[in-house]
């Protein structure tokens, strides 16, 4: 494997800063969001790669536990983070969190123990890019479905009153919204698997063949991402949307949207 | 014979200037008119009657209080006419579970319109298509507010004529906001005037129905 030197990243980030040159000539305004991503991201993933060197030595579960809660707790406040209608903080928190807890513990969960199955189970260099591949992924499908569901209900307000007085049930009343909002929750993984070989090549694989793995040994493991990924945000979205249109309702079915957070 | 009773309604939390406590009955086949200034809490408290609101106090249908059955029967039951009528599907077919001849027919439709768009419906369509829609879901008790609103004078007595007719065969209670003198003494016995703080309850001469 070639190993990449300070030099070829100072190279490729001379892009980044004739970028942010050019955008200033244009007065197009993304360069002081452009410099500030890229410094952060410069920063967090060193970071975050000597942490990771730390734990692959010691590989210690408590250690382990602790970054694997860290992550999930930021991913928990974070997927509520851009909404347009977002829910109260600490609903949403608790939302968010056990949603996630369901898609990405659970699948990583299942992966180290049955399907990969490492020794010991919980060996770091398997375990962190797993959860955190499964994380940043279901969330983006599960904060997209929130979204979604949280915005047509308080647009569609008057239509769901409408049908209560009718005399349906809440579950009747909230259906149309909810079966959208699983929908737009799964088009990106869903638009990723179908597009996969043909328009990309998932990022996971790639760095797996650069790094000399052989192709077909990389896409077996890329298809299990893919599937982790999609049944992940599935069931995550699936939590988030039950949970909060449950609470969307008072004890005699009325609609209150008390735990939205209306600016 | 079902009638409708309400015993110290209270629903001051929703609307401040509403008064505290309502307390009123609507025996079987009667009606009951609501009316009172724009933004004093009439169609508040036609919602708070199909338990839509969080309220105090209890509704009684037939000797039944609310809280006793589940919320979407007593709404079922207690059939709420909202003033602007909501559609959910793209075809007006999407809202109904089958056709009834007698009650399109006597509002002047008839079966194509199922397939007719919501998008297309004027408001006095919506307006008709609604009633049809609250009627044909067999109400006890009719809540309707301002239900001829939005049309002429020959589908109004059109309306009027289905409503009374649908109360007969029912014997419904009925529990109407209207702004219209003439239609609140055809249709009801009693007058509810709600004003800031206080209501009062008058008798209504002229209206016997028959």
């Amino acid at each position: 494997m070639i190993h990449l030197t300070p030099w070829d990243l100072v190279i490729a980030s001379g892009m980044i800063v004739l970028l942010a040159i050019s955008s200033i000539l244009l007065q197009l305004n993304i360069a002081k969001q452009l410099v500030i991503a890229a410094c952060r991201n410069v920063v967090q993933l060193l970071l975050i790669g000597y942490i990771l060197k730390l734990i692959f030595n010691t590989n210690n579960l408590y250690l382990l536990a602790t970054i694997a809660t860290i992550m999930l707790l930021v991913a928990g406040y974070e997927i509520n983070a851009r909404q347009k209608y977002p829910l109260k903080r600490w609903v949403g928190f608790k939302i968010g969190t056990s949603a996630l807890f369901l898609s990405s513990f659970a699948m990583a969960l299942l992966t180290l123990t049955v399907i990969v199955a490492p020794t010991p189970w919980y060996s770091p260099q398997y375990s962190i890019p797993l959860l955190g591949m499964l994380l940043g992924n279901t969330m983006n499908g599960i904060s997209l479905g929130m979204d979604k569901l949280n915005q047509s209900v308080y647009q569609q307000k008057q239509i769901i009153e409408q049908r209560l007085m009718l005399g349906h049930r809440y579950q009747d009343a909230i259906k149309d919204i909810r079966i959208e909002s699983v929908r737009t929750g799964m088009i990106p993984i869903v638009n990723s698997m179908a597009i996969a070989g043909l328009v990309s090549l998932p990022g996971m694989m790639t760095g797996q063949i650069l790094s000399g793995t052989p192709p077909v040994e990389a896409v077996k493991y890329q298809i299990l991402i893919f599937f982790l990924i999609a049944s992940g945000t599935g069931f995550g979205i699936m939590t988030a949307v039950w949970m909060i249109s449950k609470r969307m309702f008072d004890e005699r079915q009325r609609l209150d949207l008390a735990i939205l957070k209306i600016k | 014979m079902p009638d409708f009773r309400v015993n110290d309604l209270n629903i001051s939390s929703t609307l401040a200037t509403m008064p505290c406590s309502f307390s009123f009955s609507v025996p079987a086949q009667s009606g009951l008119g609501i009316s009172g200034a724009s933004g004093i809490g009439k169609s508040i408290l036609l919602k708070a009657l199909a338990d839509m609101l969080p309220h105090q106090g209890e509704l009684f249908l037939d000797g039944i209080e609310s809280q006793r059955i589940l919320a979407p029967q007593w709404r079922k039951k207690v059939g709420l006419l909202p003033a602007e009528s909501q559609w959910w599907g793209d075809q007006v077919g999407d809202h109904f579970h089958n056709y009834n001849d007698l009650l399109f027919g006597q509002l002047g439709f008839d079966k194509k319109v199922m397939a007719w768009q919501i998008s297309h419906l004027s408001s006095g369509e919506k307006q008709r298509l609604a009633c049809i829609r609250l009627l044909m879901n067999q109400p006890e008790v009719l809540l309707l507010d301002e239900p001829t609103a939005n049309l002429d004078h020959s589908n109004r007595e059109k309306v009027e004529h289905v409503i009374l007719d649908y109360q007969k065969q029912q014997q419904s209670p009925i529990i109407m906001i209207s702004h219209d003198q003439e239609q609140l003494e055809t249709m009801c016995q009693q007058l509810l005037l709600l004003q800031n703080g206080h209501y009062e309850i008058k008798t209504l001469n002229k209206g016997v129905i028959e």
